[in-house]
């Protein structure tokens, strides 16, 4: 039984790639390719229901269930298997395109900020900027006291400071 | 302990991660390569007439038709035909045309030649099979018309070149008449149909080649009968052998009437035993005569009488003939000479005057020379020049021109067996820092360059740079073993007896050898390779050792021919050892034990179920009689539809290696209804595959033991009409059972059926779950299921308390033998495509979570995660299970477009899947072949325990940079500020 369908290669801009497309019965049973004008044909199909598969790199075709008729020969009823919609024509179409990489975002001052290193950053400028405020703010009784501890340990530092600053 | 503590932490993090890795485009290249090849070439057609591009178009025993570059040997189109439409004959029509006869003669493809869109397709219906032959009008000069004559399936056809229209058709359904040979006359416009009634009459028919109707029919009778083939030595004759392949017999068929003449070989060729071949040459009253391991030229007068003309050593090749200016016909010969190729041109009409004679220098890791197609081009000084296509023993192809090899494809890759790992060796000597300090600019350079990537703010030029050196990067490409395990060798097995090491970095070929226990011989006729192990890793203190593999092969395609096995050095590709013909090999079970010299121990099982053990040393044995109580194995009858299991009785009787030659004691069978039930599947696990945790941790706090046995066999049999392919069963009469047992009690543990599914199924098993796919007859669609199991025993493990007090039965030893309370978990999922492969990823410790590798009909391979394939999914899980990462229940699983792991590649005629656990635990390598090959690095859970490519140094630097400068300002901010304060 032959089995002869069309295939709606046109108006989706598959024709320049047309020579990559191959149409699959029955998960390998035979394979066959497209001709110029996007039309396909099986030969010797028993009658029996089918499944026809295309292989396009960059679309996505569902499969399609094909029922060859035993009484009406040459009669074959289609439907796509993945969303169940009927087919009147056998004209397959892609369900849609696909996109085999990811984009790359354009670089904004976001996702450096976001970054490990940008937060790091980040907080470096807080601590070097907003903790002299603190201390500004604090008590100058306490400051006096806070930084005689400091001379009589030597080392003038920012950490020893830390936690004076907590403890207020 | 806080690794394991770790290891929880991060999956907990990882659970959290978005499904599946995926790739930016300009990441190409960087982890992944791909390998185009077409196989082994059967027919050539030369395309050089017109000036500009020069090709050669070819068929191939993959059933590619490919047009290469007769330049570099580039593909410049090829097309992968389906797996049972072998082309018969290619031939080019109209100088645009490729014309391809495939499917035993039933379809004729004509491709568009510059760009190898299918042009037209035309099938022949015919009512028997037949030999299959296709005469183009180029040959016979006639190209007014344009027709092309094809016989298939028991017609004659005669189809219009430019858009396949069937002209005229004549079938000769007469089912005894086999047509051997199609002439068209030259000038007449006749055809000729020879062939054979029986095995002692012969038919010739003449056919109006304008029409199709038979002009005249002549038969005439020969008692010794014919056997095989014949060839067609002119325009009237044609040469035969008889049934007993004693004679040669001429018949000459045109000017009225058939006249058939013997005569006996030996008189031709001296005494001979043996198989008689006669080889065509299509050259002018001349064929070739391979008896007695040497060919003979011979030649046929006007009257029949047959001229020895000389007489070469058989390990030549002769090209078809080809036809010369004015008539004339030269022939190409391709002769072994020791390590050097003889490549003479003669001319058909004067035998003794070579046109051309030239050696070439040959590796003869190519082997001997299987096949040569002839070309001739015009010198700047109007003398012929000859150029040659030679295909080798080991399916690589060559052209020879002028004395030298212009280019040569490797396509034994094409038909890879079996493929396993090595490592490398470790590198010895550090890098010398001379050597840092000079690329330090450069280095620096780079960096900057990338760093200018980064922010975007590169030109396109500097983007060519940059990815330039991020492909270049001699790193990867390196000799040495790596930290993270990345660079290997992959060592592959073809078709074709050779072996290839390939670097994983860049795929690259580090050394290819031709078995030589692989190549015929008289004591094995059609040695084939079937697979390869690891056979020794040495320690890794043993530095001056090389690792090894173990190739294993069959003297016949037949299961119980004699075996032979090969020992390899997988650094440098020599052949340490071979064995065989030995005993047959059904099976081989590498043993988890290895000798004090690291070497495993194999077992190989033959024909009778007797086991052997390799290797054949006393220290061997020893080891292997402390565990033979241990050692179970099992075989599938799948035409019987028996599984039985086996285990060790005593040594055998009746052996001459006696000691190490077991015979097999009858443990279990499980056999299946074979009216009702076919095996169509079996699947274990991989040997060397690592589980991490033993339970799982549910959603609620809860616990459950996995199953986790290596014992497990999946089995999958389906009704005797769903066994067959799609299309031939309807789902009432169609059904699936799927079965786990246990091989070493034969235990079933657990039984499924599918109703209304049928084969095919390809399954793949991993700690303790299975997922399998078929096809589901009632929605139309393929599915694919998963079954789980878990150990009920433990079940009651989950107290703290009791685990504290330390009454828990963790610790004691799991026995097959012991009744396990098993429970298992099953959910379905309808997939789109239908499926090649389907295997799962591997990592070093089994920590990351896995992917399912699944080879599709279109040639892309595609990760999908495990956690689709969960039985837990619910339409809605509870918030404690969403935590935990359970996707919500969808009846079909998802293909996202980002995760296939081949991205915009094909590998033409995917067979397979291999998967290799990096040292990094993250990464997992992965090879996939077919006719193309294609490696690739994976992170399913991303690399959560390195930096990414992508990862700017610069930044890091400069961010480093940048602190330090802060400390230093705010030091003397605060040296400064202290200063005032004292002052003060």
């Amino acid at each position: 039984m032959d089995c002869k369908s069309g295939a709606g290669a046109k108006g989706f801009g598959l024709l320049g790639k047309i020579s990559d497309v191959k149409v699959i019965l029955n998960g390998g049973q035979k394979v066959t390719f497209l001709r110029p004008d996007g039309y396909f044909s099986f030969y010797n199909v028993p009658a029996g229901t089918h499944l026809i598969e295309v292989a396009a790199i960059g679309y996505f075709f569902s499969p399609v269930r094909v029922d060859v008729s035993a009484r009406n020969p040459g009669k074959v009823q289609a439907a796509l298997t993945e969303n169940r919609r009927g087919l009147i024509e056998l004209v397959l179409e892609p369900l849609r395109e696909e996109q085999y990489y990811e984009i790359r975002e354009p670089f904004s001052i976001m996702s450096v900020v976001k970054s490990p290193m940008g937060l790091m950053m980040g907080f470096m400028l807080i601590v070097v900027f907003l903790m002299p405020k603190l201390v500004e703010n604090m008590d100058p009784e306490e400051m006096r006291r806070a930084q005689e501890e400091m001379r009589s340990q030597g080392v003038p530092s920012l950490s020893s400071l830390l936690p004076s600053a907590a403890r207020n | 302990m806080a690794a394991r503590i770790l290891a929880v932490f991060l999956l907990l993090f990882l659970s959290a991660a978005p499904l599946g890795s995926s790739l930016y485009e300009d990441q190409v290249g960087l982890m992944d390569w791909h390998q185009k090849y077409i196989g082994k070439v059967k027919h050539a057609v030369f395309h050089t007439q017109r000036s500009g591009r020069k090709r050669v178009v070819v068929s191939t025993e993959e059933n590619v038709i490919a047009s290469l570059d007769l330049r570099h040997g580039d593909i410049f189109w090829r097309r992968v035909l389906g797996a049972n439409d072998v082309v018969d004959a290619i031939d080019v029509a109209l100088g645009k045309f490729v014309i391809t006869l495939s499917s035993d003669g039933s379809t004729i493809r004509a491709w568009n030649l510059p760009d190898g869109l299918m042009v037209w397709e035309t099938f022949i219906r015919g009512s028997k099979s037949s030999k299959s032959l296709l005469l183009s009008g180029t040959n016979s000069k006639v190209d007014k018309d344009n027709t092309i004559l094809a016989f298939g399936e028991g017609c004659l056809v005669a189809v219009s070149s430019a858009d396949g229209e069937v002209l005229w058709k004549k079938d000769f359904a007469d089912a005894s008449f086999e047509v051997q040979q199609i002439i068209q006359s030259p000038g007449r416009d006749v055809v000729y149909v020879l062939g054979f009634v029986g095995s002692s009459s012969f038919d010739a028919y003449q056919i109006n080649g304008k029409n199709g109707e038979v002009m005249h029919h002549d038969t005439a009778s020969f008692a010794g009968g014919f056997s095989g083939n014949t060839l067609l030595v002119s325009d009237d004759v044609l040469v035969a052998l008889d049934a007993a392949m004693s004679h040669l017999i001429t018949i000459s068929f045109q000017g009225g009437g058939l006249s058939i003449n013997e005569k006996p070989i030996s008189n031709l060729v001296g005494d001979f035993a043996g198989p008689v071949e006669i080889l065509a040459l299509k050259l002018g009253r001349m064929f070739a005569l391979k008896a007695n391991k040497l060919i003979t030229f011979i030649s046929i007068s006007n009257d029949g009488k047959l001229d020895v003309l000389e007489k070469i050593n058989s390990a030549a090749a002769i090209s078809d003939a080809l036809s010369v200016s004015d008539g004339r016909h030269a022939v190409g010969l391709v002769q072994q000479v020791d390590n050097k190729v003889e490549f003479t041109v003669k001319l058909g009409n004067d035998w003794n005057t070579n046109l051309l004679k030239e050696t070439i220098n040959m590796d003869h890791q190519r082997g001997f020379v299987r096949k040569v197609f002839i070309n001739n081009y015009i010198r700047t000084d109007r003398s012929h020049g000859f150029r040659a296509l030679v295909v080798m023993e080991d399916h690589s192809l060559l052209l020879v021109q002028q004395g030298e090899i212009v280019w040569g494809r490797e396509d034994g890759l094409a038909s890879i067996l079996d493929v396993t790992t090595s490592e490398l060796p470790v590198e010895k000597d550090g890098v010398s820092v001379s050597k840092v300090e000079q690329n330090l600019f450069e280095w620096l350079k780079g960096h900057i360059l990338k760093l200018k990537g980064t922010l975007m703010l590169a030109s396109p030029e500097d983007m060519v740079v940059i990815q330039g050196m991020r492909l270049k990067s001699s790193e990867k490409s390196k000799m040495t073993r790596d930290h993270n395990g990345f660079r290997k060798l992959l060592i592959v097995l073809t078709r074709g007896g050779k072996l290839f090491a390939l670097h994983t970095g860049d795929g690259r070929i580090i050394w290819s050898r031709l078995l030589e226990s692989l190549r015929k011989s008289e004591a094995c006729e059609h040695p084939t390779g079937l697979r390869i192990y690891t056979w020794q890793v040495p320690h890794h203190h043993a530095m001056d050792e090389n690792p090894s593999v173990l190739v294993v092969g069959r003297c016949q395609q037949n299961l119980d021919a004699p075996g032979i096995l090969s020992f390899v050095d997988a650094y440098t590709g020599s052949e340490i050892k071979s064995v065989g013909p030995v005993h047959s090999v059904l099976q081989v079970i590498p043993l988890p034990f290895t000798d004090s010299t690291e070497q495993r121990l194999h077992l190989l099982i033959d024909a009778k179920q007797r086991v052997h053990l390799y290797p054949r040393s006393r220290e061997a044995l020893s080891i292997f009689q402390q565990e033979r109580s241990n050692i179970y194995w099992y075989s599938v009858e799948a035409d019987k539809s028996i599984i039985r299991g086996y285990a060790i009785k005593r040594t055998c009787v009746h052996e001459d290696a006696g000691d190490y030659c077991f015979e097999p004691r009858d443990l279990w069978s499980v056999v299946f209804p074979g009216k009702s039930e076919k095996i169509v599947s079996t699947v274990t696990q991989k040997l060397n595959e690592v589980v991490h945790t033993q339970a799982k941790v549910m959603a609620e706090q809860e616990l459950m033991y996995k199953y986790i046995s290596k014992n497990l066999l999946f089995v999958a049999t389906a009704s005797p009409k769903a066994s067959h392919e799609i299309g031939s069963a309807i789902p009432d009469e169609s059904f699936l059972v799927v079965y786990l047992i246990d091989t070493i009690t034969g235990r079933i543990l657990q039984r499924m059926t599918h109703q209304g599914c049928q084969a095919p199924v390809h399954a793949v098993f991993s700690e303790n779950w299975v997922v399998y796919h078929y096809f589901n007859l009632r929605a139309h669609r393929y599915e694919m299921s998963v079954i789980e199991i878990y150990d009920q025993s433990r079940a009651d493990n989950k107290d703290v308390l009791k685990l504290v007090v330390g009454k828990h039965n963790l610790t004691s030893p799991t026995s097959s033998y012991s009744r396990p309370e098993v429970v298992a978990k099953s959910q379905s999922y309808f997939f789109t495509h239908s499926v090649k492969a389907i295997t799962v990823t591997l990592t070093a410790k089994g920590i990351t979570s896995k992917q399912l590798l699944i080879g599709t009909i279109s040639d892309q391979v595609l990760a999908l995660d495990k956690r689709y394939l969960d039985p837990r999914r619910s339409l809605n899980p509870s918030q404690a299970e969403k935590e935990e990462g359970v996707i919500p229940l969808t009846d079909s699983l998802p293909i996202i477009p980002q995760s296939y792991v081949t991205h915009a590649l094909k590998v033409e005629g995917l067979r397979g899947i291999v998967t290799v656990p990096a040292k990094l635990e993250s990464t997992t390598l992965v090879f996939s072949y077919g006719v193309d090959i294609f490696f690739t690095r994976l992170a399913p859970s991303r690399t959560y325990d390195s930096l990414t490519e992508d990862f700017s140094y610069a930044l890091l630097l400069i961010t480093i940079v940048a602190l330090i400068a802060a400390i230093f300002v705010t030091w003397v901010w605060s040296e400064r500020k202290e200063l005032q304060e004292k002052w003060r």
